[in-house]
């Protein structure tokens, strides 16, 4: 049996989705700019999958963006701002690559993190402090880290910013988040919401991004003034409806998901702390109880560090077990990079050498779990051997 | 046999992975992420890896990217610099070659349950009547590598592979081209993959260690010109030694870093009859008789005994570069090798 624990990757389209995806490719279709009959069908999809979205994120239809996904969300966030308003952008030190590379490439700072990975609300402070530099006009922090889960307290985040940079807007990644997190109440204080519909079970492709009204933004893709000037580009109709679907049917879910999902990760990394030694939970503080503390982090992640191992070599063994799963993130040839985020929070980079990611979804099963834990300790006891 | 097949994107690793497969044994190709800089020729551009995982889809075998960054820059770039630094001249691909691909890769490979690793080097292993192995100049002597490959000891002579070094050049290329591998055409790689051909190698050294200019002085150690850096003089170099109204025939042959002097002089002052040998290491047992050396990778070979610590040219021969490696030749065989003190 093949196990899939690599949802933070990519998720398996869900049956919503891919219903409402070829119910539109099936359908003849028209250009929802357009001025007949078939547009007109075509532009009703589209203003239905915005309703949906909106109800999904918290927001009215209007300050829902739809894009081509999560790095084009984040790049229109970053890029749209500092166009608009010429300030300063400031970003977390373990921010995706999506808003970690723009923001740095156009001077922007990071603020540090602590060794849960949440952001240092007093480093924040003096990042936003008025210096020599134009003022902070963007500030982004993610709902939840892609490698290691840790949610961040968007509430805190925007207290500190109304009081010291109060002219900053908040941009929030929240690509992982959508499926664990309520963004309506989670992501109420940010001004600006990065989703990617393929991480909660909509296809690749396509994303939204939330502007609440009166944010200034400039737009990056100029054209035929879709998105109501935000967004040039004719829409990706099927895409767009298949991530409502995928949207609407994951916040109906949402609650059971998040607790069996929940008892599933705990099953998983409490079985690989029985059964591999030297294995760090990444981001896991131990409470008073002596049991870990999985309270600050996404219900469907477990990462782990691996003394004396190799993710490389780890993750070759796992896939030939049939085992999905993965470490840090890829640069572009494939290769594995090391992470910037188990070094803002602190690992030492030979422990880091031993990342493992395993993601869950909600059609994640015992008996995956059960076959991922064997197939770990199997292949960590294998590599040990060697040595 | 499981046999992991470390895949450049080139033409000679393509047609290596066929073979592997087409010899029957079950493969996976591997490409090594060596050097995370700028690279115009080298085996770790993006375009390099999706060559290698194109060939690989074509070959209906499993691709793999490896991170061997570190090592890479631990094994051979830092000691390139602080080689050059300090008046040396290695080859960075036989230390590639000797700490990345036949240690840190065949490693890796042995612990996920591989048998061998094969390469697209043109080098044959030729085994001997007691059992015992050698490397052995490939089949196309234009294009052998047996030189930048000759470190392999039993161990690993024993778990790795040289599909192509049975073959021509021209016959690889026949191979890749009916398979219709797309890497069939693409051109050899040249010179050192980490450094780009815009920055050269200067500009590679200066960005990483301290340059020095130095007196060019005469045999009689009379100023005779002025270089910029005399870590980037290399002995035998006629070019760029500001020796002024010098005609064609003035080469450096000794440079003295600590003392930042070149001294120049005629062809036949270049000429030496002995080579100082650091780590000499025989294959299996030292050789008295007349062996062949080489002592570049595409130099040509000459007769030679080796005396101690000294290899013995039977002919005056150009001096060699210290840190270079010295190979030892019996007819094809690599007998023994060493670095040029």
């Amino acid at each position: 049996m093949s196990v899939y624990l690599d949802h933070a990757a990519t998720s398996p389209l869900r049956p919503e989705a891919r219903a409402a995806l070829l119910e539109v490719l099936e359908a003849p279709l028209g250009n929802p700019t357009g001025a007949h009959r078939a547009s007109r069908h075509a532009r009703k999809l589209v203003d239905e999958a915005r309703d949906q979205m909106a109800a999904a994120l918290g927001c009215a239809p209007g300050e829902v963006i739809f894009t081509s996904g999560g790095t084009e969300s984040d790049n229109l966030a970053v890029a749209g701002v500092r166009d608009a308003t010429g300030g300063a952008l400031v970003c977390s030190a373990i921010e995706h690559h999506a808003v970690l590379d723009p923001v740095l490439a156009a001077g922007g700072r990071t603020v540090s993190v602590d060794p849960l990975g949440r952001v240092d609300l007093e480093d924040l402070v003096d990042v936003l402090s008025p210096g020599d530099g134009p003022p902070v006009r963007f500030v982004s922090v993610m709902a939840a880290n892609n490698e290691i889960g840790t949610i961040q307290d968007l509430d805190a985040v925007a207290a500190v910013i109304s009081e010291h940079a109060p002219e900053a807007v908040l941009h929030t990644d929240a690509v992982q988040s959508f499926c664990w997190l309520d963004l309506a109440t989670h992501a109420a204080a940010a001004d600006l919401i990065s989703v990617s519909a393929h991480k909660f079970g909509g296809p690749q492709g396509v994303g939204a991004l939330v502007a609440r009204n009166g944010v200034p933004l400039t737009p990056q893709l100029r054209g035929g003034g879709q998105e109501r000037d935000r967004r040039s580009g004719t829409h990706n109709v099927a895409g767009i409806v298949a991530m409502a679907a995928a949207a609407s049917a994951t916040v109906a879910e949402r609650d059971a998901t998040i607790e069996s999902v929940r008892a599933l990760r705990d099953r998983l990394a409490d079985g690989l702390r029985a059964r591999v030694e030297g294995l760090v939970e990444t981001a896991v503080p131990i409470d008073s109880h002596g049991r870990p503390d999985r309270s600050g982090t996404l219900a469907g992640c477990c990462h782990v560090c691996i003394e004396g191992i190799e993710s490389e070599a780890l993750l070759f063994l796992l896939d030939t077990e049939g085992v999905a799963a993965s470490a840090a993130s890829s640069c572009a040839s494939g290769a594995l990079d090391p992470s910037h985020v188990l070094a803002a929070i602190g690992i030492p980079r030979d422990l880091a050498r031993g990342s493992l990611r395993l993601t869950l979804g909600h059609a994640t099963t015992t008996a995956e779990v059960d076959q991922a834990i064997d197939a770990v300790a199997r292949s960590v006891e294998r590599l040990r051997g060697r040595r | 046999m499981k046999v992991m097949v470390a895949m450049s994107g080139g033409v000679d690793s393509s047609v290596a992975a066929a073979r592997a497969l087409d010899e029957g044994h079950e493969v996976v190709g591997v490409t090594l992420k060596l050097w995370g800089g700028e690279s115009d020729t080298g085996c770790c551009s993006v375009s390099d890896v999706d060559d290698a995982r194109r060939v690989a889809q074509q070959l209906g075998i499993d691709h793999h990217v490896f991170n061997f960054g570190d090592d890479f820059t631990r094994h051979v770039v830092d000691p390139y610099v602080a080689d050059h630094a300090a008046g040396r001249t290695p080859n960075p691909c036989v230390e590639c070659n000797r700490h990345l691909k036949f240690d840190r890769l065949l490693d890796r490979a042995v612990a996920l349950g591989f048998d061998a690793v094969a390469t697209g080097h043109h080098a044959r292993i030729v085994t001997r009547p007691d059992g015992s192995r050698r490397v052995a100049r490939g089949a196309d002597p234009a294009k052998d590598q047996s030189y930048v490959v000759h470190m392999l000891d039993q161990a690993q002579l024993a778990r790795v592979l040289f599909p192509v070094g049975d073959r021509t050049k021209d016959d690889v290329r026949l191979i890749a081209d009916q398979l219709g591998l797309r890497t069939a055409a693409k051109p050899d790689s040249q010179d050192v993959c980490f450094i780009t051909s815009s920055a050269g190698r200067a500009g590679f050294l200066a960005d990483r260690t301290e340059l020095h200019p130095a007196d060019v002085v005469d045999g009689d150690g009379r100023p005779v010109g002025r270089v910029d850096a005399v870590e980037l003089v290399t002995i035998g170099q006629r070019r760029g030694l500001g020796v002024s109204g010098s005609d064609d025939r003035v080469f450096a042959v000794a440079v003295d870093v600590p003392r930042r002097r070149v001294t120049v002089g005629g062809a036949d002052d270049l000429l030496s009859d002995s080579v100082e040998l650091v780590d000499l290491a025989w294959v299996d047992g030292p050789v008295t008789s007349t062996v062949q050396a080489q002592c570049s990778a595409h130099g040509s070979p000459a007769p030679a005994v080796v005396d101690g610590d000294h290899l013995r040219w039977l002919e005056p021969r150009r001096r060699v570069a210290p840190a270079q490696s010295v190979v030892l030749y019996d007819g094809d065989e690599v007998v023994g090798s060493a670095l040029a003190g």
